[in-house]
């Protein structure tokens, strides 16, 4: 007789039944028409309501804020039912929530280091989809090196005074509040000299304009600020403090399961796509090389699969997650992308055929996956910043040299 | 309730089993042990055996320590992590096939020597097709009125210089193989032992010249070989991810601690980011793999359906990335990485035997095309 078990990647009877409780509730409320759609895309204000709307639902059925605590309208939920949610909502194909940046960052942030006024005037409001947030973080000069961020902030009495640009600002566009980073301590070291205010979209001095992707979507934006003056009360933690503000708000929900679960379904997807299309007298799926590339990205799919159980049981047991963030962003955005060519190589003479083009196979969602998903790479911090963290932070070695400290 | 991790016991058990090796599994010791004729350090086995490691899988019963096949993979990766010598996985193959098919007579023969450490067994079934799978098979072994006669040729036996028990893949009929205990010392047999570039590993040529067996040599119903071949090939494919696991972590850490303190252009080569990404992109790969070696040895205990696709997919993965590791290691190393002093090259040696030994990645990858249905 073999020992007993220890390993599991089952779920609890209690468990199951909140499972099939949410999975019953996304089968009747999901729109059909509104399937895996990205609200960071949307220009039409039709769209935006309808978004909207799908947050409120979800909100309305308890499956919102799943990392809130109770008393600010959070469902206060343990790792697992989280987990059980954002994974199933990756399986119903559950539109993208149009307020995501609100209730991952700018939520939790409020929590931990808001005033209770400042929790009082937005939580609710982030809920409800009233209040659409983007984050003002990157600039023309402060990418990767965003302490370089050189947006300035004058205390003036009772109020700042805001001059400089923000860029790549998803959602900008509909945005009704700007979590932002600017300078108001232009003499102190760079990291010093950084706070963390809210500001509303509609001031005055708030000029949105639209950046087109490659993809041809204009999902971000370029925010410029003309003397926009922000009351003080709208700061968020300490004068000064922004990084440490900015960077304490790891708190997120996990949804390291959902993540894989996503990355599964586009493979599936490519599979699919390989024993159906015809490359040279036969199913893609029946070329050696073919074969062995899809097996190649199976075997790293179900790494981050198994490796999101690993994940996750730490995270039950309370173990900290090292580097596994920078490890998990690197390796799937990387993944993702390597998934959507993979597909344009089946698909060759199809595989840039554009959505709108009547040949196009799979709706033409391939070559826009391609281009959506090196945007991935580079968006939330490059490929080059994660491996600089995970060298740094993960294997101790050496930072290098850098310019002004 | 999701628990996909390592018990207290199981961390225990690695945690001792690394310390045990780094004190007494130097590379002084595997250098050592490369200039002896049959590779087996028996002083570090018989402390091996005294700790229980030889029959770990084994039931209390018959003394061993009764534990899982994940239990012998964290074993198993920190002999990769030492780049320990010896016959420790062809042993481990060959005790899990007495385990399930051995009868009273062998099984009471063999199996508290085996677990004793006195002596050591090998898996005995490729020949010059190189091929894993029945196909492969084609030495004959023919009945006699007494038990069987076997003649032919097997290639590339991982620790056969060294053992004194074989266990041999034979047909026995145009769709039958069958697996017979020959022992290296009976009239007819020849090891001769394969010139190959990893010092930790022995491997050899099998010659059997008519080489007649008792009746109840026979491992298992005749004929029904393969089902056991092909589980005892998964136990390798795990057994070796494993061993690679363990030696890329080595290989990985050896190389960021040179990178440390190795100076030029006045810093440490370190804080490069040539050397960071290339450590990083290694780290990126070696740490989720461990997730796939300890599902392969827990579905190969617990999850029968799933466990050759388990084994597929680790050894496929793991197996490339130990090479790969070995050779941005080696990079990082600059000049003396590739010097015969340094001891890296034990590592990066021992990855490529690990890559194609029970199936190279192209072999499993291909297997997991066809049992994923492409």
């Amino acid at each position: 007789m073999l020992p007993t078990p220890l390993m599991d990647l089952s779920y609890t009877p209690e468990e199951l039944a909140f499972q099939r409780e949410v999975r019953a509730w996304l089968r009747r409320n999901v729109p059909g028409r509104q399937r895996d759609e990205r609200p960071v895309e949307f220009g039409d204000p039709r769209r935006i309501a309808a978004a909207k709307a799908w947050q409120r639902k979800v909100h309305a059925a308890g499956y919102l804020a799943l990392a809130w605590p109770r008393d600010w309208g959070g469902q206060g939920a343990d790792i697992m039912r989280q987990t059980i949610v954002n994974d199933e909502m990756v399986r119903a194909r559950a539109p993208g929530l149009i307020g995501l940046l609100g209730i991952s960052m700018v939520g939790p942030t409020l929590i931990q280091h808001g005033t209770e006024e400042q929790r009082r005037r937005h939580l609710p409001k982030i809920l409800t989809a009233e209040e659409i947030w983007c984050q003002g973080y990157s600039e023309p000069g402060a990418g990767s090196d965003l302490a370089s961020l050189r947006t300035r902030a004058e205390l003036r009495g009772d109020e700042f005074v805001v001059n400089g640009q923000k860029v790549w600002t998803s959602n900008a566009q509909y945005a009704d509040w700007m979590f932002c980073l600017v300078r108001t301590d232009p003499d102190a070291p760079r990291h010093a000299g950084i706070s963390y205010i809210l500001i509303d979209m509609r001031t005055p001095g708030i000029t949105v304009r639209p950046l087109v992707q490659m993809t041809g979507d204009a999902g971000f934006n370029e925010v410029f600020l003309e003397d926009v003056r922000v009351p003080r009360a709208n700061l968020v933690g300490q004068l000064n403090a922004g990084w440490q503000v900015a960077n304490a708000t790891l708190a997120h929900e996990r949804n390291m399961l959902g993540s894989t679960t996503r990355t599964q379904q586009t493979f599936q997807k490519l599979v699919r796509l390989a024993r159906t299309h015809r490359r040279n007298g036969g199913p893609a799926s029946e070329d050696p090389v073919v074969r062995q590339r899809l097996a190649d990205l199976a075997i790293r799919v179900e790494t981050m699969r198994l490796e999101a159980y690993r994940q996750l049981t730490d995270a039950l047991h309370g173990r900290p997650p090292g580097i596994s963030a920078s490890i998990n962003k690197l390796v799937t955005t990387e993944l993702n992308h390597d998934i959507a060519r993979a597909a344009l190589d089946v698909l060759g003479s199809y595989g840039p055929l554009h959505k709108r083009d009547p040949r196009a196979r799979d709706g033409g969602v391939w070559p826009s996956d391609f281009m959506y998903s090196l945007g991935l790479i580079i968006g939330g911090g490059t490929s080059q910043i994660q491996k600089n963290i995970i060298a740094e932070r993960g294997l101790g070695m050496p930072r290098e040299a850098r310019g002004i400290r | 309730m999701i628990d996909f991790g390592l018990t207290e016991d199981q961390e225990a058990l690695q945690r001792a089993a690394r310390e045990f090796l780094a004190r007494e599994c130097p590379p002084a010791l595997v250098r050592e042990t490369a200039k002896t004729p049959d590779g087996v350090p028996r002083a570090l086995y018989a402390r091996m055996a005294e700790l229980g490691w030889m029959g770990l899988v084994v039931p209390e019963k018959e003394g061993g320590l009764g534990l899982s096949m994940l239990d012998l993979a964290l074993v198993l990766e920190e002999l990769g992590r030492a780049a320990a010598p010896g016959p420790f996985l062809p042993t481990q193959l060959v005790i899990h096939a007495l385990l399930r098919a051995g009868a009273g007579a062998e099984r009471k023969a063999w199996l508290p020597r085996l677990v004793a450490g006195e002596c050591f067994a090998a898996l005995a079934y490729l020949e010059d097709s190189d091929r894993h799978d029945a196909e492969g098979i084609t030495l004959p072994a023919r009945r006699t009125r007494d038990g069987w006669r076997l003649g032919g040729t097997k290639l590339f036996v991982m620790g056969a210089p060294g053992a004194e028990l074989l266990l041999v893949a034979a047909r026995t009929g145009r769709k039958d193989v069958s697996l017979f205990l020959v022992e290296t010392s009976a009239p007819g047999v020849r090891v001769r032992r394969d010139e190959t570039i990893d010092l930790t590993r022995r491997v050899g040529e099998v010659s059997l010249r008519d080489v007649g067996v008792e009746r109840s040599a026979l491992v298992g119903r005749e004929g029904a070989g393969w089902p056991l071949l092909a589980r005892l090939l998964d136990l390798g494919a795990i057994g070796l991810a494993a061993d690679s696991l363990g030696g890329a972590a080595r290989a990985l850490e050896m190389a960021v601690e040179y990178s440390k303190v190795r100076q030029q252009f006045g810093r440490p080569i370190g804080s490069f980011q040539a050397l960071k990404h290339m450590a990083a992109e290694t780290v990126s790969e070696v740490e989720p793999a461990r997730s796939l070696v300890w599902y392969a040895a827990y579905a190969f205990d617990h999850r029968p359906r799933e466990a050759a696709r388990a084994a597929a997919i680790a050894k496929a993965r793991l197996g490339e990335v130990y090479s790969r590791t070995v050779n941005r290691s080696v990079q990082m190393h600059g000049g003396i990485g590739f010097t015969w002093e340094h001891d890296l090259h034990l590592w990066f040696k021992r990855a490529r035997w690990n890559e194609v030994a029970f199936g190279d990645p192209a072999y499993h990858r291909e297997r997991l095309a066809t049992m994923d249905g492409y």
